[in-house]
């Protein structure tokens, strides 16, 4: 299948994005922007502690307030969800420790932002100041605050009944003598430690919820801003025992969410037990710096990894450890992140021999769960990094050693040591297209001639070579991974009485643009104008059937179905044409919208009275139903594994340590595309929010565990301002998995950006002698790591 | 965050404005451009009980230049500043800090007054003001008095009006000499880390972000006027500096930035 621009095909070109001008104008709604007749606000009260004994919760003040109607206390509230504590969907592990999570804490706060106590007030303001005027009587415990610290012998616990701050460990070494022996026979060992610090995902929108209750017949109708309205609505049944057939879940316009909103939150699951309790629309809008604790927040692992080379610097196996903050409680997949990167430590090498361990430990912050990448970005971070220091090691350029080790282009299908399948690939190929784009002669000569003036502005090169697991995900996979559901997607096309179509997707956008590309797909296969094709998800009135959007599932898996439903709607299409034209069904083609006797476009039968035909069902085959709808469920047979070069070039002020990306070359192969204007984007987002995390982005926490970063003047999310000139490019290997040939991009940028970025500082510094920098690589970080390397102050 | 409940009047000039302010005491508080005082409001580390609105007193937002002094009224934006002809030839050093500050939507909101009234230590324009030597009129119950910009910064946020003054009128001379702003920071809408101001060669020079207030450079003033180099001058940026430790920089790295920056700023301003 090809995929052109073709002004006749809509796949492959840069369509504009459908949903762009209700964006644009205000149009669209958010869940703030809504209301319903007699709603109650929620406020909530947030531990000022890390870690606590609730000694008593006062509301006395704040029901003084004008608009305030109650204050709750967890104890207070604990009889709305009884047993049912908010799900964790990932028990990786059958003796993994998850601790009861209740969405108000009764007796002990078990980090600063835990909920503790509930205001209910007739507006915003009122809750807002009612939360902030209940006091909470603390008496304070230890807090656990560093994962090193939290696993040190006598640390403090988080959970005292579980008598240790281990959740779990989870190996993966397919074959441990074979690691120890490579080990012991290497030329060249390296051996390094990173630390990937805590994010804040900072989503445009932060989260929303109305809860409203149907009282006369016991429903529940629940908006969110959520990326899984369809878990949800699982999740949300399962944990308040509301029966599921009455419960509706709806995300309206959701400002994006960064896998942030992939959760099932406190916040939702008290307004839906307060609302069916009540019996009246409760409401609750998360603020700002509300969302730096609330919201769960990414990353937070301790790395140790080595790998074992040979004296040329081919590598023959890779040993990682890994501590994974897992923060005060398991949300819904937080154990499951490390896992998702515990698969690609050996990047896209190929590596003969795997050992990976995580153990994954709880402190007493924000729990952490899926962010952008979630656990790929900090598996190629490490790889990446340490191929960087194997290549100083052995004597080679950084596109040396990679091209010593990648996997060849003819080993696809290539089963990788930690046991996947690669799908498609040619990552030499990628690589060179990134070299001869980033013109890397003149840039080294530069950097030569910068280093041999001694100036006070050194340049440096970082590469990075990523391959991801993307399409989440084959469900017996998942099953085999002890994920509580399946990987699979489902997609209705539905065909209108006068020919316009619409298609309903269980994936959930939330900034991705599927409105545009699923119409794109479809308008192509039935030859007619997107927009003729209306695209509807994010309710689970319209759309019953779904497991939404992460993990760069949407085209790849959601997509697919979309396609396959549209083969069905073509296979019935094709039996009413065959009947209409008295013709044998397989002598017919489809040809600019219309089926015609192969080669004869005198006699044709257009879609549209097709359509027609198949709404009057006057004259339709014998026994055939009536009207024009295909419903597909795909699961797929395999992962995706979209891969690519970035090259990053910065230039480093040495007299004070600030970054400048002054170029930056991504080359990716994501199979292929859809609109390739929205892969782009995708990729510019994706580089800003990796460069971040490499340069700006850091959830502080002090010793005590308090967080320090708590709004966006302190929590350094960049801004267009920052962004560097991305240079973009593809280079395209259908991935055979599914018919389309398409991988996912929504989190390549991510995954790549941040060891480019970190490895092209180290470059510009290799004359001071730094050999690594912390994340973020700040100006005061860099200018530390300078002077220190020189053995001068610090 | 959701600021506490609050009084809203309309000033309709700036006497009125100056009566609201004596009317109510320290519960009132001018709004000009509001983006440093609704972001405190929102942090509830401000409570005002009453807001004057200033921001629609269009008579006060004028740059004019007569006799080597340039003259500018306390409404008047970050982006008239950045976009005036006439400063860019009279005191350029203004147009191109204003162009510095924050992002442009600050800029088309924040006001000159505004930003020296607030007196943050981390804020550019006041440095400028402060190098320029400049004058700060204030409008009270008995009315204008000027104030030396020397004088008028007294503390962290903290400047010499009184609760029932109001900046209406920001003069700085005319300025020849070379002049240069360094603002060191880490997102292009951010408050200095660091910035340096040097006006008139080296004549002026002022550090933001390096104390309770914008502060004066005098030794390095001191050491340019005695004919020391870039270098050297900028050597004594940080003497008797107690700059604040924040997540960003603390205080040694601050000083080191003060050297670093006043040495770029005093050699683009032409001090060798
Ligand atoms: C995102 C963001 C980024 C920013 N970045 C920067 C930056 O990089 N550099 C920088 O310098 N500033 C920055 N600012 C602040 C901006 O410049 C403010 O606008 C300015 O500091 C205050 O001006 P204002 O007119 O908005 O004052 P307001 O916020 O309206 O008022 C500030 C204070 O001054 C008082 N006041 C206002 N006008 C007068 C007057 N005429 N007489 C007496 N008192 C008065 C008010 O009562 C209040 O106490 C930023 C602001 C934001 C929101």
């Amino acid at each position: 299948m090809t995929m052109t621009d073709d002004p006749a095909t809509h796949m492959g070109s840069h369509r504009l994005r459908r949903e762009d001008p209700a964006l644009l104008t205000g149009e669209a709604q958010f869940i703030d922007d809504m209301s319903l007749h007699g709603e109650i606000w929620v406020g909530i009260v947030r531990s000022t502690e890390a870690h606590a004994t609730i000694l008593g919760v006062d509301g006395s003040a704040a029901l003084e307030i004008d608009g305030v109607t109650e204050v709750l206390s967890g104890a207070d509230l604990a009889p709305l969800w009884g047993e049912g504590a908010l799900p964790c969907a990932w028990p990786v592990t059958d003796d993994m420790r998850n601790p009861a999570h209740l969405p108000v804490a009764t007796s002990i706060a078990k980090y600063v932002g835990d909920a503790v106590a509930v205001v209910l007030a007739d507006s915003r303001y009122a809750a807002a100041d009612g939360a902030a005027a209940v006091s909470v009587d603390y008496d304070p415990l230890p807090a656990v605050v560093d994962i090193e610290a939290a696993v040190a012998e006598g640390a403090p616990l988080v959970h005292e009944d579980l008598g240790t701050n281990e959740s779990y460990t989870w190996p993966l070494i397919p074959d441990p003598d074979a690691v120890d022996e490579a080990f012991a026979n290497a030329a060249v060992v390296v051996g390094e430690r990173y630390v990937q610090q805590r994010l804040i995902p900072a989503p445009m929108e932060p989260r929303g919820v109305i809860a409203a209750p149907g009282v006369a017949n016991g429903e529940l109708t629940l908006y969110s801003a959520t990326q899984i309205p369809h878990i949800l609505k699982v999740m949300t049944a399962v944990t308040l025992g509301i029966p599921e057939h009455k419960i509706r879940v709806v995300a309206p316009s959701v400002g994006g969410g960064f896998g942030c909103k992939l959760n099932v939150y406190a916040e939702e699951i008290l307004c839906c037990a307060l609302a069916m309790d009540r019996g009246v629309p409760v409401r609750w809008t998360e603020s700002r710096s509300e969302a730096a604790t609330a919201t769960i927040q990414g990353r937070g692992q301790v790395q140790h990894i080595e790998l074992a080379a040979d004296a040329n610097g081919k590598v023959q196996a890779v040993r990682v450890k890994l501590l994974a903050d897992m923060g005060a409680y398991l949300q819904l997949v937080t154990p499951g992140v490390p896992l998702l990167g515990g698969f690609l430590y050996h990047g896209c090498y190929d590596i003969a021999h795997y050992s990976f361990e995580c153990t994954s430990v709880f402190t007493n912050k924000t729990p952490t769960d899926a962010y952008r990448g979630a656990g790929r970005p900090e598996a190629t971070y490490a790889i990446e990094r340490a191929m960087d220091s194997l290549a100083v090691a052995v004597g080679v350029t950084p596109e040396e050693i990679r091209s010593r080790n990648f996997i060849a282009a003819d080993a696809f299908p290539y089963e990788s040591c930690a046991g996947l399948i690669f799908d498609s690939g040619d990552y030499q190929a990628v690589l060179d297209k990134a070299v001869e784009m980033a013109d890397l002669q003149s840039v080294r000569a530069e950097q030569a001639r910068r280093r041999a003036d001694g100036s006070n502005r050194q340049i440096g090169v970082g590469f990075s070579s990523y391959v991801e697991m993307c399409g989440l995900a084959p469900s017996r996979v998942l099953a085999s991974l002890n994920y509580g559901a399946g990987g699979w997607e489902a997609a209705t096309v539905r065909v209108l009485p006068t020919a316009k179509v619409q298609v309903i997707t269980g994936s959930t956008p939330h900034g991705q643009g599927h409105e545009t590309s699923w119409s794109m797909i479809v308008a192509d296969k039935l030859g007619i104008d997107p927009d003729d094709i209306e695209v509807l998800h994010s309710d689970t009135a319209i759309s019953p059937t779904g497991l939404d959007t992460y993990g760069s599932r949407s085209l790849s898996v959601g997509g697919t179905a979309v396609f396959m439903a549209t083969d069905k709607v073509l296979d019935k299409a094709r039996l009413i044409a065959a009947h209409q034209l008295e013709a044998n069904e397989d002598d017919l083609e489809y040809v600019d919208g219309a089926f015609q006797v192969k080669g004869t476009p005198t006699a044709a039968v257009p879609f549209a009275a097709i359509a027609f035909a198949a709404f009057t069902a006057h004259d339709l085959p014998d026994g055939m139903e009536p009207n024009l709808e295909a419903h597909v469920t795909y699961d797929p047979p395999n992962f995706t594994f979209p891969n690519g070069t970035h090259i990053a070039v910065v230039e480093v002020d040495t007299d004070t340590g600030n970054v400048d990306i002054v170029d930056y070359v991504a080359v990716d192969d994501c199979g292929n595309q859809v609109n390739p204007m929205i892969v782009e984007g995708q990729v510019h987002g994706g580089v800003l929010q990796g460069a971040a995390q490499a340069l700006y982005e850091d959830a502080v926490y002090n010793e005590d565990g308090q967080i320090v970063t708590v709004n966006l003047g302190d929590y350094l999310v960049p801004s267009a301002a920052e962004a560097p000139i991305y240079r973009v490019a593809s280079h395209v290997t259908p991935s055979p998995t599914n018919p389309m040939g398409v991988k996912g991009i929504g989190e390549a940028g991510t995954i790549a950006a941040t060891p480019a970025v970190i490895n092209a500082v180290v470059d510009a510094l290799r004359p001071t002698g730094v050999t690594d920098v912390t994340m973020p690589a700040s100006p005061q970080t860099v200018w530390r790591a300078i002077n220190e390397a020189q053995g001068g102050a610090s | 965050m959701i600021p506490a409940s609050f009084d809203y009047e309309v000033a309709e000039s700036a006497e009125h404005a100056v009566s609201l302010l004596a009317e109510h005491g320290d519960e009132a508080k001018l709004l000009a451009g509001g983006h440093s005082l609704i972001p405190m409001m929102r942090f509830r580390l401000a409570t005002p009980t009453v807001l004057v609105d200033v921001g629609r007193l269009d008579d006060l937002r004028y740059i004019n230049s007569d006799n080597g002094t340039v003259s500018i009224g306390a409404l008047t934006r970050h982006s008239e500043l950045e976009h005036s002809a006439l400063l860019a030839e009279s005191a350029p050093l203004l147009a191109s800090v204003a162009a510095l500050v924050g992002d442009p939507s600050v800029r088309h909101r924040g006001t000159l007054g505004g930003t020296l009234a607030h007196a943050d230590p981390a804020s550019d324009l006041p440095a400028a003001v402060l190098a320029l030597g400049g004058t700060i009129v204030a409008r009270g119950p008995g009315g204008d008095r000027e104030i030396a910009a020397t004088d008028f910064f007294a503390g962290y946020f903290e400047s010499a009006l009184a609760d029932d003054e109001m900046i209406v009128e920001v003069r700085v001379a005319a300025s020849a000499g070379g002049w240069n702003y360094q603002k060191f920071n880490r997102r292009a809408q951010d408050w200095a880390i660091v910035g340096v101001a040097v006006a008139e060669e080296g004549a002026g020079v002022s550090l933001v972000n390096m104390g309770s207030t914008p502060v004066r450079a005098s030794a390095v003033e001191a050491a340019v006027a005695a004919g020391a180099s870039a270098a050297d001058a900028a050597a004594v940026a940080a003497e008797g500096l107690q700059p604040p430790s924040d997540l960003n920089a603390d205080a040694d790295y601050r000083r080191h930035l003060a050297r670093v920056f006043t040495e770029r700023a005093l050699k683009a301003a032409g001090v060798a």
